[in-house]
């Protein structure tokens, strides 16, 4: 990889104006983005304009497990609560908890694996530090934060944004070790590529290396870290409900969605079928746009 | 083709029920599943529900619980009794006579030495033997020959009958753990997962948390039975998996604990393979009221202790609208189905002892708004929550993670709703909450919330004990490192008074009378504890499987001797 | 690379026992206690009798230093004296579950071979179908192929295990009644028929692993084969004349393994560590099903044994890592 010629115009807007040409003429990334778009349209947009029906607790019992219908879309579930209006509401937070733990994730494992693979004194502690992090059993992890942490965040964001912000943070802590472990690889090799050495001997600093030579490289791998991370983080949070680390029990969100449904499997297969689609839809859409954007931000690419 | 199916099938069970005369052996296996895996075969190491019924396979107590709560003998001639001298007139004496003959698997006598060694073992304040409270109040027990045991109490005893009755207290081999005494005990690994028993069959194979492998005793006192050579537990899975392995893929022969969903409980059962049995015994899902309050605000060592009482929950009014506005018929509909009944008692059993409280069995919204305007708890702001004297009925409604107490939480916090009460709503992991770890803010016991749902039950068919724990003094305090089952910190001079009178009383018609007393003092007068379901437990068995007699009072499979292939 | 790896081995003692302490504290901290499985009916006197018998009321040093001693004198002391006769151990006790009251490393002994024959084979299976989808979809990306290796890894990895398995045995076990849904571990493989027997109870618990395996890694090896195929070299290999197999196979394929490298040596503790879910699904007594109960239960002995065993793999196969690191790209070194 060679430096692109230093444009006369004012360069930052030309080169964010070069990658989004780009990422528009990739016929997946668009997809992607409009998909995702609808996702959060639906999630924000949707309870505002689908009202359920206001029903007291004996009438909604009367209209349990009920099919698609046009009273319901998507159907009720076992207490009647229309699961249209619980998918939406569910979507807000799995939405929000996917994507900032996963920026926490990437952000955290990203710098971690760059630091470690670039200056080979911090190397040893940060990867022995990562070491311990894999080890550390999961769930006594979690219901530690739980103890020290619930009551006292909750004291200053309330019970909702306190779990929240627990949440995004348990997962995030808990899942920066892959990212970090892939980063630092690639470092290592690209560390003695001829480019950064050419660019270390002109003594450009470390920090203009890594930004300008070292991060645009390993943007592939991060990409595909990060859309990984926003399934696993969907589903976490549902594993975290199982321990009392979630939400309170009556807030829906699409992993626990997911896991109620189980046991209504065989009975009633679209329980499963709605929360299951749209996480691999968000995925998916992730996936795309991660794709798009490795080709956007790949000036080899760009200049085909 | 289905009815014709089922006419036949009907037809041969018709015809080789009477069994009996099967030899021993000739059914070959049968297999049961359970969703939690057996740890341990030993039952003083452990109370795990799963673990006592394994091993009640293997080793036998003197007498047991039949399905309807009557006392049978099994390694004794008959049931001591005043009468008969067995209980010495005074109350401080019950003497065991052994059956004549009887042998441990391994062949050799059974005698009354193994009697009182299994007394001393389970004694020895070292062992951390579990089941030692069931020996509390012994003084000794001696084998006055081969085959009589007596054994002394510290006093007189209305209820003699609590060790060596009932598979939680099987009698060991003397010669087997004659090593494992006191702080051997945990370190005996092959006596603790494979003992020597009575039994109807002996272990052959044992992986921990795994899988049980047991073959026919050929020296079970019975030469016709069991009619199966081999038995094998699964366990492991959850109810969910085990119900489908016997009722839809047929799998097994027997599930355990298959508590799911009335809708799945309807198609496995439409499936046409096997069947759910359930049996009723003490067992309650109820919502306890916390007394005391549990502001955060408090100091630590003071939430939740009789030093500052609950600002709202005090107030009996709202005790009785809060239970009014519960449908208990809709919350067995929605999470039980055939392994739950409404109830409004402490004591929903054995008959005897149960109250004939039925009042609350139908949900009266209008009577709950009603009865909460007329003793001044209206709402004065208009936000939709009612209060007086500037105390809002707001509640935080605590339980563990399980989808059909979240489901329960879900329905209850509506009707709550609708008569003007704000629920915030908690879930909790079972092992933090039932933990009892007192640096935890989330036990049962501390009770760091206004109002919990779990259940609870007592161990045999006397209610005495299970009621004694709401006395005053059982409260949990940081004293006591906040162990003490009286969870709700309820305090009544009369009703300690009462206990009292129970320890003291021995006509049975007497007790009774004063259990049902208690109950309904804690119940349907004051509504401390507000019953919810009386849970039986629902296991499910192929038809292939005959001779299943399901058991509420003792090991719920008390007779797999008599179990048999249904040909 | 010899002084490294000896270095690095060196440094890792120390690491583990930091780490193993880390771990003790954490567990110990934990919420919980192992009485949370006893039923409520045992009274409280009783329940503190049985935790003083375990020790559990023991300070958490003494019983820290008391699990290192057993872990690294007793547990193989006791090994030796099984293999070779001897009597080192002299009698000393193991470690003990506080569950089951029995020793941690014969359970251990119990649940490793179906570990590896259940959830080794799925992630050798996973890996082996990953590695020719990812090198393919990258080869010819945007191709149906590709659209259709996209999607597949994407439900693969989005929806997770227990629906997975659930479905399959529906599907396999309750609609066709093909395969098992229970995993029978009293079986051994003895003739052709148990042998058939075995590859049935295997089948849904390894397809139900291997997929969420596959679609981690296929996308992983996609990524970093796209990233290398644009490179000079390539073009220069080609205008070489080699063929597109040798272009493919010897040059990108070696310069895109550094993060499927990466990957699949954090895989592979992970299945010492066991498929929590799919093992409990279908009752396969893996180390993940006994972790898991282990950490229910409050068992610190075993969680901490556990967990130590595979904060070791982790070390250790993080080192193999570096190492292949080094021999996939001779320019990384570590001295």
């Amino acid at each position: 990889m060679t430096d692109a010629p230093a444009a006369p115009a004012p360069r930052p807007r030309s080169q964010s104006r070069a990658i989004w040409d780009q990422f528009r003429t990739h016929k997946g990334a668009l997809f992607g983005l409009i998909v995702l778009c609808l996702l959060v349209l639906f999630v924000v947009i949707g309870p505002l304009v689908w009202q359920p029906e206001k029903l007291r607790v004996a009438e909604a019992l009367k209209v349990r497990n009920l099919g698609p219908s046009w009273r319901f879309p998507l159907g009720t579930d076992q207490l009647g609560r229309d699961m249209l209006y619980r998918m939406m509401q569910a979507g807000k937070v799995s939405l929000a908890v996917g994507f900032i733990a996963m920026m926490i994730a990437i952000v955290v494992g990203t710098t971690i694996g760059v630091l470690a693979g670039y200056f080979r004194r911090l190397d040893g502690p940060l990867m022995r530090l990562t070491d311990m992090f894999l080890a550390l059993p999961l769930v006594p992890l979690l219901l530690v934060l739980v103890m020290l942490f619930r009551d006292r965040i909750a004291g200053y964001l309330g019970p909702e944004m306190g779990a929240f912000v627990l949440i995004v943070f348990a997962i995030g802590i808990t899942s920066w070790m892959q990212a970090a472990r892939i980063v630092r690889g690639e470092v290592l090799a690209l560390r003695e590529r001829e480019y950064v050495l050419a660019a270390r001997s002109i003594g450009a600093a470390p920090r203009r290396i890594i930004f300008r030579h070292i991060l645009p490289n390993v943007i592939s791998p991060v990409m595909v870290a990060a859309t990984l991370g926003v399934a696993e983080a969907i589903i976490t949070e549902s594993v975290l409900s199982f321990l009392g680390l979630g939400f309170p029990p009556d807030f829906p969100t699409w992993g626990r969605l997911l896991n109620d449904g189980l046991q209504y499997m065989q009975l009633y297969p679209e329980r499963m079928l709605w929360p299951g689609l749209a996480i691999s839809l968000t995925v998916l859409a992730v996936n795309y746009i991660g794709d798009g954007l490795r080709d956007a931000l790949d000036p080899r690419i760009r200049g085909r | 083709m289905k009815l014709k199916t089922a006419l036949l099938g009907a037809a041969a069970m018709a015809m080789t029920a009477p069994a009996a005369w099967a030899e021993r052996g000739a059914d070959g296996e049968v297999k049961l599943t359970f969703p939690q895996a057996v740890s341990i075969l030993n039952p003083y190491l452990t109370d795990g529900t799963k673990d006592v019924l394994a091993a009640g396979f293997v080793i036998e107590p003197l007498a047991s619980y039949d399905a309807e709560g009557n006392r049978v003998a099994r390694l004794v001639t008959e049931l001591p009794t005043v009468e008969n001298g067995g209980i010495s007139a005074d109350l401080t004496s019950i003497t065991w006579k052994l059956i004549p003959g009887l042998l441990w698997s391994d062949g050799t006598p059974v005698t009354a030495a193994d009697v009182a060694f299994t007394a001393q073992y389970c004694m020895d304040p070292a062992g951390g033997c579990a089941q030692s409270a069931k020996f509390a109040n012994i003084a000794s027990v001696e084998a006055v020959d081969d085959l009589t045991a007596k054994v002394t109490f510290k006093g007189p005893q209305s209820n003699p009958f609590v060790a060596f009755v009932g598979g939680q207290t099987p009698i060991l081999q003397k010669a087997q753990f004659e090593a494992c005494l006191g702080a051997a005990a945990p370190t005996c690994t092959d006596q603790n997962s494979g003992p020597i028993g009575t039994g109807p069959f002996r272990v052959t194979g044992f992986t921990v948390n795994d899988t049980v492998q047991m073959e026919a005793n050929p020296n079970y006192r019975d030469p016709a039975k069991p009619a199966f050579a081999k038995a094998t537990i699964k366990g492991g899975g959850d109810a969910e998996s085990s119900a489908r392995a016997v009722m839809e893929t047929g799998e097994f022969d027997y599930a355990w604990n298959t508590q799911i969903p009335p809708d799945s409980q309807a198609a496995m059962t439409a499936a046409g393979k096997g069947q759910f049995v359930v049996a009723f015994g003490t067992l309650v899902e109820r919502i306890e009221t916390n007394l005391t309050d549990p502001s955060p605000d408090l100091p630590e060592g003071e939430r939740s202790t009789a030093k500052h009482p609950h600002p709202i929950l005090t107030d009996v009014n709202v005790r009785l609208a809060l239970s009014k506005a519960i449908d208990r018929n809709t919350l067995v509909e929605v999470g039980y189905g055939a392994g739950g009944q409404p109830t409004c008692n402490l004591v929903p059993a054995p008959a005897m002892f149960a109250s004939d409280n039925t009042e609350c069995l139908t949900q009266d919204l209008e009577g709950a708004k009603k009865l909460l305007e007329d003793t001044g708890w209206v709402d004065s702001d208009g936000d939709g929550i009612r209060d007086k004297d500037g105390k809002k009925l707001s509640l935080l409604y605590q339980t563990t993670v399980n989808p059909i107490r979240q489901d329960f939480q879900t329905l209850i916090k509506s009707w709550w709703n609708e008569i003007g009460v704000e629920v915030e709503l908690k879930a909790i992991d079972p092992g933090v909450f039932f933990g009892g770890d007192a640096g935890s803010p989330d036990t049962f016991q501390k009770f760091y919330a206004d109002v919990e749902m779990y259940a609870n039950n007592f161990s045999g068919t006397d209610p005495e004990a299970y009621l004694a724990e709401h006395a005053c003094d059982q409260a949990p305090s940081p004293e006591n490192q906040w162990q003490g089952p009286n969870i709700n910190r309820f305090c009544d001079p009369a009703y300690d008074a009462l206990l009292k009178e129970l320890t003291a009383a021995t006509d049975p018609a007497k007790r009774a009378e004063i259990a049902i007393k208690l109950n309904d003092m804690l119940t349907k007068d004051s509504k401390v504890i507000i019953p919810l379901v009386h849970r039986g437990t629902l296991s499910a068995h192929s038809n292939a499987l005959g001779g299943v007699a399901i058991n509420a009072w003792d090991n719920e499979i008390t007779n797999i001797a008599d179990w048999y292939r249904v040909k | 690379m010899l002084t490294f790896t000896l270095r690095r081995l060196l440094l890792a003692i120390p690491t583990l026992l930091f780490i193993s302490l880390v771990i003790f504290l954490l567990v110990d901290l934990a919420p919980g206690s192992p009485m949370s499985e006893i039923p409520l009916t045992v009274p409280p006197e009783v329940r503190q009798k049985m935790i003083e018998a375990m020790g559990a009321d023991q300070p958490v040093l003494v019983r820290y230093v008391l699990w290192l001693r057993q872990f690294f004198w007793v547990e193989p002391a006791t090994l030796i004296d099984g293999w070779f006769g001897t009597s080192l151990a002299g009698g000393e006790q193991r470690i003990l579950s506080w569950q089951t009251r029995s020793p941690v490393f014969t359970m251990i002994g119990q649940r490793i071979p179906q570990t590896i024959t259940v959830v080794g084979t799925a992630y050798l299976l996973g890996v082996m179908i990953a590695l020719p989808i990812g090198i393919y979809s990258a080869y010819r990306q945007y191709s149906l192929f590709d659209q259709a290796g996209t999607l597949f890894a994407m439900i693969g990895f989005s929806v997770p295990t227990f629906f997975t398995g659930t479905l399959l045995i529906i599907v396999f076990s309750v609609w066709l009644g093909w395969f098992p849904t229970k995993y029978d571990t009293t079986l051994s493989v003895t003739d052709w028929n148990s042998f058939v027997q075995q590859i049935r109870q295997m089948a849904l618990p390894v397809l139900t692993l291997a997929l969420a395996n596959a679609a981690a890694i296929s996308r992983y090896m996609r990524s970093s084969m796209l990233d290398n195929m644009g490179q000079d070299y390539v073009r220069t290999a080609r205008a070489k004349g080699m063929s597109e197999r040798t272009v493919v196979l010897k040059h990108v394929l070696r310069n895109s393994l550094i993060p499927v490298v990466t990957v699949i040596a954090l895989g592979i503790p992970a299945i010492f560590g066991g498929a929590i879910i799919t093992e409990n699904l279908f009752g396969v007594n893996g180390i993940g099903a006994a972790l898991i109960l282990a950490i229910h239960a409050n068992d610190l002995p075993t969680v901490q044994t556990l967990a130590f065993i595979f904060a070791v793999l982790i070390v250790v196969f993080n080192l193999i890592a570096d190492i292949l690191y080094g021999l996939l790209d001779p320019r990384i070194r570590y001295d």
